[in-house]
């Protein structure tokens, strides 16, 4: 499953954080880290963290 | 054949739950009602950039048209899986024959209805200059707005709430001539608490916003407005955002609570009628988390959260379970204001005691703030203003964890 974050939306609310944090999390700087290619297993996490997105910056792939 | 659900309200709280519910019964036939004509759209970008972006495109049809192609909310329902019925509202519901009158007269029969009707602005209790008067929930009236708004007008927002306090910020930076009216002391005293507000206070006094707190409208006048110690306001624009009124007198007759949205248990099943549920705004439901009095949640997050609780409350009861675990779900809220960013968890309302856990809120937007809301001695809730999002997210799994602590097992 591919994971994309379009890092020209985000503005960084952290709610894919709170969301799935087993996919996305925060370096010391604030700068957004998730995995892109994820295993299938997580899709119920990524796709709830896509949900909980204010700005509709992630989206999810085969 | 699987359960008919109908899914009254077509925005962020129906749509959620037509894919909860279709993720959870794959069987189920889904009908979707919407009141306005668009397919689901973001709301929360209204009073920011997306009105900016309105103002940007001058009434040119292309530009309106990209604008609302950026702010239609992506979905995960397939082709053909949901019946779309856009432009029709539900009049009434005959509990006893569980089917839903709809506006176009016809009859819509269902095995479980999920209530996901959202608010509607409050208006303010005058007659006339309608064409000087808005309010702001809908695209359509984002639209209008848009159209009246440029540099050098003179704007009127009445109550100073989260979305009064964005479009003052929103309208300050497009060069409209912002006056804030607010009935109580402080801007956004109910969501933020006192010490909070009066520090947003000054920044909104210091970004150009004429913020007249402790006075309401007390009339209207041909270039403005009168106020209730008989100053008077010029506006060639009036914007009311005075608050917000549940969407529930469809569901009138059924003998559920409707005095402040849908009275719900802990499963977003109406009180007295477990074949209805409540989704998103409407939806009062007991929170353990928060000593479980029963309340509205009207924040952007709430809407999926309650989507999800909602259907798998419909898929235990079609199995003959009983609904899972307890929900208990942490609110959590955001606002931009003169490009700064409030965000919160939990709910500082019912807080009795703030406590700056970091920065200055005398100078609010020049160093990061964070605020801790408490209640009795244990906290409640946590603010920052202009943060770092790692931060926040530290202090709303502290919080979570402190909250889930008091919640009996």
């Amino acid at each position: 499953m591919k994971i994309d974050v379009d890092t020209s939306l985000c503005l960084l609310h952290g709610q894919c954080v709170i969301a799935a944090p087993t996919i996305f999390s925060f370096d010391d700087q604030g700068q957004l880290h998730w995995i892109v290619a994820a295993d299938e297993s997580l899709r119920a996490d990524a796709e709830a963290a896509a949900d909980a997105c204010p700005e509709q910056a992630i989206t999810i792939g085969a | 054949m699987g359960p008919r659900v109908t899914i009254i309200g077509a925005s962020l709280a129906g749509l959620r739950s037509a894919e909860a519910v279709l993720a959870a019964l794959p069987q189920a036939r889904i009908t979707l009602i919407g009141a306005e004509p668009h397919l689901p759209y973001n709301r929360p970008p209204l009073s920011k950039d997306g009105l900016s972006a309105l103002v940007a495109a001058g009434g040119d049809p292309t530009d309106m048209k990209a604008v609302f192609c950026g702010l239609t909310l992506r979905h995960r329902l397939p082709e053909g899986a949901v019946d779309w019925r856009l432009g029709l509202r539900a009049t009434a519901v005959d509990a006893a024959r569980q089917h839903v009158l709809l506006s176009d007269g016809t009859t819509l029969g269902h095995d479980w209805l999920i209530a996901a009707t959202g608010l509607r602005p409050r208006r303010l209790p005058f007659e006339g200059a309608d064409d000087r008067r808005h309010v702001l929930r809908s695209f359509d009236d984002a639209t209008r707005l848009a159209a009246a708004l440029r540099p050098g007008v003179k704007l009127a927002i009445i109550g100073a709430g989260l979305i009064g306090c964005e479009m003052a910020g929103t309208t300050a930076a497009l060069g409209c001539k912002v006056t804030l009216i607010e009935p109580q002391c402080q801007p956004m005293l109910a969501v933020l608490g006192p010490r909070v507000a009066a520090a947003m206070a000054q920044l909104h006094r210091a970004r150009g916003v004429d913020l007249r707190c402790g006075l309401s409208v007390a009339g209207l006048l041909p270039d403005g407005l009168r106020l209730s110690d008989d100053s008077r306001v010029e506006a060639d624009v009036i914007l009311e955002s005075a608050g917000s009124l549940p969407n529930v007198d469809w569901l009138s007759g059924t003998g559920i609570d409707l005095s402040d949205g849908i009275l719900c248990d802990n499963t977003l099943s109406a009180i007295g009628n477990d074949r209805i549920l409540a989704v998103g705004d409407v939806a009062r439901f007991p929170n353990p988390l928060f000593g479980g009095s029963p309340r509205r949640v009207e924040h952007w997050g709430m809407a999926g959260l309650t989507a999800r609780r909602a259907a798998e409350t419909i898929a235990a009861r079609e199995a003959g379970r009983a609904p899972g675990t307890t929900f208990a779900p942490l609110p959590g809220f955001w606002s931009d204001q003169h490009g700064l960013r409030l965000q919160g968890f939990g709910i500082p309302t019912i807080a009795d005691e703030t406590r700056l856990i970091e920065g200055d809120l005398a100078m609010p937007g020049t160093t990061p703030c964070i605020v801790e809301y408490r209640r009795d001695g244990r906290a409640v809730a946590v603010l920052g203003i202009a943060a770092p999002p790692a931060a926040m997210a530290a202090h709303r799994a502290r919080l979570e964890r402190a909250l889930s602590e008091t919640v009996p097992a």
